[in-house]
């Protein structure tokens, strides 16, 4: 096989591993947007504190000596997603319930202030500088195909965890009942409360979920590249949020496809351009989408945006 | 709150010459007892007042949310910068040239972006501030400095007088805030302002009155951007350095919540949010890690206590409470 072919899929495996990140963070956004059509600038800040509760969460497991290795990271993870899920149900208490009926400029500026207050909150407790996971407990190695193309045993595990909650997420939308009420409040609130649907409860539980699956997600993010530091709540944030715009924002499908599309879409632009362009590329998708097709790629309520 | 408005009221009984008179004379007299820190704290308080009443004209009063207004801040200084240290440019002969860019490239920008509403338009609008910066960190045309930015500015020079002292950087934004300050209060009672504030109130109407909405509206970007542009040149004669973090989304957010916290379309409200926003926190150094959480808690608690401002203009104020009175969900 030609070396520019199995450069190319190695390209491919890496966007799809990274665009599956923004994928799960995109989903917190479509969903909230679906239910109040705001767009939750905090969901990425939200996304951040996952991964520092992570690691404390890590810390402290790994500490009280449990039985040592990757599975450590379970518990975790389902600690985190409780605090976080927690976290984004208070923000929707404190900062955006008061505000349902202020017009669309109040609860927009209210996210961004939520926003800094985590960011600020997350630099003060953690510090500035880059954070690292323990590096004994994630698995290495990997598996070598078609020559030279290379995929590690961190991308497949995170493949696997992506598709599975993206799954659970779509099927309990689709299936249960108060996945039916989530699609009825995010089509119309009022049609939805003579229908005997609890609206406030609707949203508190998408408050729960978006940011639950964020808070996971910073988890995996953090285990998968090792460190970061408290910027990475804005810059995954917006990329997600581009993902979501690029899916066609309240939809829950294109919210997955827009973050695969966009983490090829990088991958390839850094690969073949050069990396410190990455970021241009994606914000030029984001213009370039707002201007000739609002709706996205999968969006339908073309009015709602124009 | 009541007592707070009890007071604006009673102030505003006082003849408006005597408070203009009364406010020059302290602004004159105000920066000479102090050190040159208070002074440059001064200086940056008249930025940032400068910069939040170039933004008042975009996000105030014509209701269009910028939330990547520091990169014309930028442009503005960058275009001052290469002026200066390319050409040799003196740098009050580049003021003008850095307003004109910096209004071209608000026109280009925002042209094909003015039919967006609300919310879609702030996104583009992040996303253009961060092209921006992103292109003077990867030093697009060779030329910016790159992540260092540039350095070695010449400073002002007046009528032989080199501008050294904060003092005298104080004295040149005073004048320049006093023009701006005249210029946008004739231009909000004018028919162009006029025009602004119904298409921010609706739209629709606006347009069924005969106004050329996406003219009105262009009008607002390109004056606003070139008015930050002109703060911009400003910040690069008296630094003589200048790197891209002038276009960061920090800066942004900060010019917006000087215009929200005082009150949208406001321009006393301008001020009361410089202070807020800026004053305050360069004054409370120690506490500087907190910044940003005092500008997110801010923000919060504003849109939920207080919507239309510290200091709201009068108009902003009536349809705020106008529109709550009469909404039901």
């Amino acid at each position: 096989m030609p070396a520019s072919i199995q450069q190319l899929i190695q390209q491919l495996i890496n966007g799809v591993t990274i665009g599956s990140f923004y994928a799960l963070v995109a989903l917190g956004y479509t969903m909230v947007y679906g239910v109040l059509k705001l767009i939750n600038f905090a969901h990425g800040d939200l996304f951040m504190w996952g991964a520092y509760l992570g690691l404390s969460g890590i810390i402290v497991a790994l500490a009280v000596a449990l039985p040592a290795g990757a599975w450590v990271v379970l518990p975790v993870m389902v600690f985190v997603m409780v605090i976080v899920a927690l976290a984004g149900a208070v923000v929707e208490r404190v900062a955006y319930r008061p505000l349902r009926s202020a017009g669309r400029l109040a609860p927009v500026i209210s996210a961004l202030g939520v926003a800094f207050v985590l960011e600020s909150l997350a630099r003060n407790v953690y510090g500035a500088s880059y954070k690292t996971y323990p590096t004994d407990i994630t698995p290495t190695g990997g598996f070598t195909f078609f020559g030279n193309v290379h995929i590690s045993i961190m991308q497949v595990i995170v493949l696997i965890v992506s598709f599975v909650l993206m799954a659970a997420l779509y099927l309990f939308i689709q299936r249960t009942r108060i996945g039916t009420a989530m699609r009825a409040v995010s089509l119309d609130h009022d049609t939805s409360r003579l229908m005997g649907i609890d609206v406030d409860r609707i949203i508190t539980i998408v408050f729960l979920i978006g940011p639950g699956l964020g808070g996971v997600t910073g988890v995996i993010v953090a285990l998968y590249y090792g460190s970061f530091d408290f910027t990475l709540g804005w810059i995954y944030g917006l990329k997600a949020f581009i993902a979501a715009i690029l899916g066609g924002i309240g939809n829950i499908p294109g919210a997955m496809i827009g973050g695969m599309l966009l983490g090829v879409i990088e991958t390839l632009g850094s690969g073949y351009m050069s990396p410190q362009w990455k970021d241009v590329i994606a914000y030029t998708i984001l213009i370039l989408i707002l201007i000739f097709r609002p709706t996205g790629l999968l969006g339908e309520r073309v009015a709602e945006k124009l | 709150m009541t007592a707070m408005e009890n007071t604006i009221t009673r102030l505003r009984q006082v003849p408006t010459r005597w408070w203009q008179i009364g406010l020059l004379a302290l602004a004159i007299l105000l920066p000479l007892p102090m050190g040159d820190y208070y002074r440059t704290v001064l200086w940056r308080t008249g930025l940032y007042a400068m910069l939040g009443l170039s933004l008042n004209i975009i996000l105030g009063y014509a209701g269009l949310f910028q939330l990547g207004h520091a990169a014309f801040y930028a442009v503005g200084a960058y275009t001052a910068g290469l002026l200066n240290l390319y050409l040799g440019v003196p740098l009050l002969l580049t003021f003008p040239a850095a307003v004109l860019l910096a209004a071209s490239l608000g026109f280009l920008i925002t042209r094909p972006i003015l039919h967006l509403r609300g919310d879609y338009l702030c996104i583009v609008t992040i996303a253009f501030g961060e092209v921006v910066r992103l292109i003077l960190v990867n030093n697009l045309f060779g030329i910016t400095g790159g992540a260092n930015g540039l350095s070695g500015i010449d400073r002002p020079v007046l009528f032989g007088l080199v501008l050294r002292e904060p003092i005298y950087h104080y004295y040149l934004m005073l004048i320049f805030l006093i023009v701006t300050i005249v210029a946008v209060h004739r231009l909000e009672n004018s028919r162009l302002g006029r025009a602004w504030m119904y298409v921010r109130e609706d739209e629709v109407a606006a347009e069924a009155m005969g106004i050329d909405t996406t003219r009105v509206k262009l009008l607002a970007f390109v004056l606003g951007s070139g008015w930050a542009g002109l703060a911009g040149a400003l910040y690069a004669g008296k630094l003589t350095v200048i790197a891209p973090d002038m276009a960061k989304f920090l800066e942004s957010v900060i010019m917006f919540c000087v215009v929200v916290l005082g009150g949208v379309g406001s321009i006393p409200g301008v001020f009361v949010g410089t202070i807020g926003m800026v004053t305050l926190p360069e004054l409370f150094r120690p506490l500087k890690d907190w910044r940003d959480a005092w500008l997110g808690i801010v923000m919060v608690a504003m849109m939920i206590l207080r919507p239309e401002g510290l200091w709201p203009s009068r108009r902003v104020q009536m349809e705020i409470h106008a529109e709550q009175a009469t909404s039901t969900d």
